[in-house]
């Protein structure tokens, strides 16, 4: 299954004005955490705050809702997030944490749970982890190639940044700019080559832009706790859902693109293990489903 | 349970051969795993963090195992047979007593287990050079795999409470899938922060997750535009950085498992 194992997948946005203002799509990791810590059930996010340059994230622990706001917004950089998961535990003394990871950050986290070497009373302080979708991820230097060369704009001037509909697209106060997706590649970052998750499948919750209309989010809701919260939210009335669209422009196009993910990313797998590189993913021919986060 | 364990780790009969019968019957009575504990050049941490198991360590020490050897633990002598032993702590080349302990516990246990990363990978003792007071002779500490066998390896400095207990279990269970990766890591002897150069952003896996600079136990590791930056200084080569990438190795049936996906 290349949307991994879920229970359920919805259309959502968050029914807060303010939030749907700012958010990258239906602001539902935002809603989700700034519900979770009303109600209780963390009492912290780490999550991609802002940092000291223009569009680049700093991972930061937001205890209150304004600082879960202020970290709204897709950076298509590196936020290493989980390095935070210590510190929100340890510094700032959190039992229930919650985080927002790409799919290979909430590989890093799972696989601290199932296997917590050297880090000890954190792994079941993880509260909530909502995913977000990913297909790739670009060093700052690449952004700033986008943006400051390849578009002409200063980052200070950018609003928002999105990808979609094979554009790279740059939003300023008064205009919409974009490249093609052909002229960032190249800019990419070389580790995600290699990853066979584009729906975040091991996180509570995941959630992203492909698959559902402008302003509204794609939602799997995939463990138990996943589901409890994202119900709650819902019936609380801070997130408002309707039916995912199965057809070409829903859960269709959503398939094809994880599936052009992986297969990708199978194929530079065994590419690299015949080269002799060490990947630790297994090849193709190892295992049964080649599209299996394996 | 034993036996399944042996047999999966290919380890040869020890001295004194046990017939097969009897191995078996012992698995059907489910006895408790007689554990041991060698204490070679370590600070004593990783079995106080074994002991940091609240919750559970009255069961685990009356109920489940037998502790049977070991300072600190029991008033015995004269190292018996065990079924498993954790070594804590490197060995010192130039005490005799150390290698001699060891090589015994080797002897004397179906499985050896390097306990924590001192034992695992030689951790800070690394840095060792002799010329001190009262042995400036004592100057070589080396992982126990450098002398003995061994089954396999739980690192860190210390390794959390939780994967002490997760690897008891797992032992008590015959879990041999859990106990893979350690298994494997028992060949891990020569760690260092600067790993994370070698295999995992030299050899372009790197995803600039930050999972490392988490697990790092003396904060030797930041994240600079997204990629581990060591400060070597810090480092005391305990290999927790490595271990826990997860671009080092994937334990994906098992997370799969855990969160019931």
């Amino acid at each position: 299954m290349v949307l991994g194992t879920y229970k359920e997948v919805v259309t959502a946005r968050s029914t807060d004005k303010e939030i749907q203002k700012i958010a990258q799509d239906g602001g539902i990791v935002s809603a989700l955490f700034c519900y979770a810590l009303e109600e209780k059930l963390i009492d912290g996010a780490v999550v991609a705050g802002p940092g000291k340059d223009f569009w680049k994230p700093e991972p930061m622990v937001a205890q209150t809702a304004d600082e879960i706001l202020a970290a709204a917004g897709t950076k298509y950089t590196f936020s290493p997030n989980v390095l935070m998961l210590k510190k929100a535990v340890r510094q700032y003394g959190l039992e229930k944490v919650g985080t927002v990871a790409i799919p290979c950050q909430a590989m890093g986290i799972r696989k601290m749970q199932s296997y917590p070497f050297g880090v000890r009373f954190l792994a079941d302080k993880i509260a909530l982890l909502t995913g977000i979708f990913c297909m790739e991820n670009f060093p700052f230097a690449s952004l700033q190639t986008f943006i400051s060369e390849k578009m002409g704009v200063s980052p200070e001037l950018v609003e928002k940044m999105d990808i979609g509909k094979g554009k790279f697209w740059v939003h300023t106060a008064d205009d919409v700019l974009s490249i093609p997706l052909k002229e960032t590649h190249g800019y990419e970052q070389s580790g995600c080559k290699v990853c066979l998750d584009y729906v975040a499948e091991l996180a509570d919750v995941s959630t992203g832009s492909v698959g559902s209309p402008d302003g509204w989010s794609t939602v799997f809701t995939r463990t138990d706790a996943g589901e409890t919260v994202f119900k709650a939210a819902v019936e609380a009335g801070v997130i408002e859902t309707k039916p995912v669209d199965t057809g070409k422009f829903g859960l269709e196009i959503l398939t094809k693109l994880a599936t052009q993910k992986k297969e990708k990313a199978m194929k530079e797998i065994d590419r690299r293990k015949e080269m002799g590189l060490p990947v630790p993913f297994k090849a193709s021919s190892e295992k049964e489903d080649p599209l299996a986060n394996v | 349970m034993l036996a399944r364990i042996k047999q999966f780790l290919g380890i040869g009969a020890k001295p004194k051969e046990v017939p097969k019968e009897e191995v078996e019957k012992v698995a059907e009575e489910k006895a408790k795993p007689r554990i041991g504990y060698v204490h070679l050049s370590g600070c004593t941490g990783d079995i106080m963090s074994l002991s940091e198991n609240y919750d559970i360590l009255a069961e685990l020490l009356t109920n489940m195992v037998d502790i049977v050897y070991g300072q600190t633990l029991a008033d015995v002598w004269e190292m018996p047979e065990m079924d498993l032993v954790l070594v804590e702590g490197s060995v010192c080349l130039q005490d005799e007593h150390s290698v001699k302990e060891l090589k015994e516990a080797r002897e004397k246990a179906g499985l050896v287990v390097a306990f924590g990363s001192c034992a695992a990978t030689g951790c800070f003792t690394r840095y060792s050079r002799g010329g001190q007071q009262a042995r400036p002779d004592h100057e070589s500490f080396v992982p126990i795999a450098d002398l003995v066998k061994v089954d396999c390896a739980i690192p860190g400095c210390p390794p959390s409470p939780e994967i002490i207990a997760k690897t008891v279990v797992a032992v008590i269970n015959g879990d041999m899938d859990y106990l893979q990766p350690m298994i494997d890591l028992a060949g891990y002897t020569e760690a260092c922060g600067c790993d994370l150069q070698y295999k995992v952003v030299n050899q372009a896996l790197c995803i600039g997750c930050g999972t490392c600079a988490m697990a790092c136990q003396t904060r030797a590791l930041t994240m600079t535009d997204g990629r581990p930056e060591l400060t070597s200084a810090r480092c005391v080569k305990c290999g927790i950085c490595y271990v826990q990438c997860p671009r080092s190795w994937w334990p994906a049936d098992r997370i799969k498992q855990d969160l019931g996906l």
